[in-house]
């Protein structure tokens, strides 16, 4: 456990509910900051990899590798950002504009075939060969036509 | 547009106990044509990982509540600074008082024993026994420990281990205290490390290092070799393989079910009012862990020795770990976890997640095979 919940004020806690988009009670950024406490063992305001990694059940997700690479190094205002995503009340836009980060992870705008393909590897790993991988991409995107890009 | 799984991000901590696995399905199954939306939608295996990241049946395991205060009443707080004067100024010095008498007794007698009787094997393990456990009931008074001991006391015979759950290194004192057990233990540095390697040596202990791999076939063969001895003490084992919060166990380590003796399980339950006993190792020295423990009114636990268990005919190891783990947390009030201990050190095994990949991989093959008909 690190500093207590104490820490936050009211003036923080209203600073974190604004920034995302007051899609959490004051009640669930304050459970959130003890987790983010619990999470940040030395104190040091954010969450390494290594920590990340220590929870067990994120360890052995599929596609714990390519949320690390959003969630590493995160201070508490833009983790609880990112959470919010998550939230019931976060509108679809915002749940789509997620999951079109975890593709285009080198933030390049768009969203490529290499790019679902490498997904697509994560989620499967070895119980796929790469034919049967483009053979599914191929049956599935094929109707379609129509490339994908940002908004 | 697609339809997008959404959970609510549920923030309560205390939420009733899930007791599940990670569910190995990550995505529906559903009858109709392949969409788009099922090779572009990754929203469940997105919430798991979320999930996870907000609140974990693992790290609970291992959290130490700080006391709630109750001192913040202008007429509480003067009780409690009077508590604290009392704890600090007059019951730790006096036990400290009467921890040093009990080591001065201790060794006073111990040293000689174990030199002189050298010879008389059969009298100086006696003595040295009694001895043990006369320390280990100083080290129990020196935190004012209220044990109360439930279920007939363990006897001495061969082919038989006991198990328990684990808090704290405390545990071993207070089940000491009654029966002279030899244990199975992590070599410590420190005054600790000396204690084990001089006094826990004569009750007869087993040394593992986490760390080895090649580890675990050495010292399953002690144990074995251990159990089988007539004139060993009983082996006291503490399957969980690391100190858990005294509110959940974690998963038995199956070594101790394998050995082809019977199992007597013993139950420990910390009562928190008057200090929490849970040993954060990654937190807190012994030392200072014992300190706190000194400075505190009282160690209230309850031990439970329960009726001794054998392998059942067609039983695994490993269900039979989990049938004792059972026992034991259903009489101690704890919950179950389906976490090993050791990914408190270690990282979890790759093949949780191939699990995962192969599963989703199948019902995509599947589905797809499906439409080519």
């Amino acid at each position: 456990m690190g500093s207590a919940p104490s820490m936050l004020t009211q003036y923080d806690i209203e600073d974190v509910q604004e920034y995302s988009y007051n899609l959490f009670s004051q009640q669930e950024i304050v459970s959130l900051y003890e987790r983010f406490c619990q999470l940040d063992r030395n104190a040091k305001g954010f969450i390494s990899a290594d920590e990340f990694l220590s929870v067990p059940e994120f360890a052995v997700n599929p596609l714990s590798q390519r949320l690390l690479k959003m969630v590493d190094g995160l201070n508490f205002k833009d983790f609880v950002a990112f959470l919010s995503a998550f939230s019931s009340k976060a509108s679809i836009q915002q749940k789509i504009e997620l999951i079109f980060k975890v593709y285009d992870l080198d933030n390049k705008g768009k969203v490529t075939f290499n790019d679902i393909l490498e997904v697509l590897r994560d989620l499967t790993g070895s119980f796929m060969t790469e034919k049967q991988r483009e053979v599914y991409f191929s049956v599935v995107y094929v109707p379609f036509g129509f490339p994908l890009s940002s908004k | 547009m697609s339809q997008l799984n959404s959970t609510s991000s549920e923030m309560d901590l205390d939420r009733p106990n899930i007791e599940e696995y990670l569910p190995s399905e990550a995505i529906q199954e559903s009858n109709e044509k392949l969409h788009l939306r099922d090779l572009l939608d990754i929203s469940p295996t997105l919430t798991e990982a979320a999930g996870a990241i907000i609140d974990d049946t693992f790290t609970r395991c291992f959290k130490s509540n700080p006391p709630e205060p109750w001192n913040w009443n202008i007429y509480l707080f003067p009780l409690w600074c009077l508590g604290v004067v009392i704890r600090y100024g007059i019951l730790f010095p006096a036990r400290v008082l009467i921890l040093t008498i009990g080591w001065i007794i201790f060794l006073s007698s111990f040293i000689p024993v174990h030199f002189l009787l050298k010879r008389h094997d059969t009298w100086r393990k006696k003595i040295e026994r009694y001895l043990v456990e006369l320390i280990c009931s100083f080290f129990v008074a020196s935190w004012t420990g209220v044990v109360k001991y439930h279920g007939p006391r363990p006897s001495m015979r061969p082919k038989q281990v006991f198990v328990a759950n684990h808090t704290s290194m405390i545990d071993f004192i207070i089940l000491e205290q009654m029966t002279a057990f030899a244990v199975i233990m992590q070599k410590h540095p420190g005054w600790v490390g000396l204690l084990q390697s001089t006094i826990l040596e004569s009750v007869g202990c087993i040394w593992f290092n986490r760390t080895e791999a090649k580890d675990r076939e050495i010292v399953a063969r002690k144990l074995r070799e251990h159990i089988q001895g007539v004139d060993n003490n009983p082996l006291l084992i503490f399957p969980e393989g690391t100190c858990v919060n005294n509110h959940y166990t974690v998963m038995f380590k199956k070594g101790a079910f394998e050995l082809g003796c019977t199992v007597c399980p013993i139950a420990i339950k910390y009562n928190k009012i008057f200090v929490d006993a849970f040993w954060n190792s990654k937190k807190q020295s012994f030392t200072m862990h014992l300190l706190r423990l000194m400075t505190s009114w009282a160690v209230v636990c309850d031990v439970w020795y329960l009726e001794p268990q054998n392998l059942r005919p067609g039983e695994t190891p490993i269900e039979f770990a989990e049938r004792v783990r059972n026992i034991i947390s259903v009489r101690a009030g704890l919950k179950k976890v389906p976490w090993d201990g050791y990914l408190k050190y270690f990282r979890p095994s790759p093949k949780h997640t191939e699990r995962k990949q192969q599963s989703f991989a199948e019902s995509l093959l599947r589905r797809m095979e499906e439409k080519g008909k």
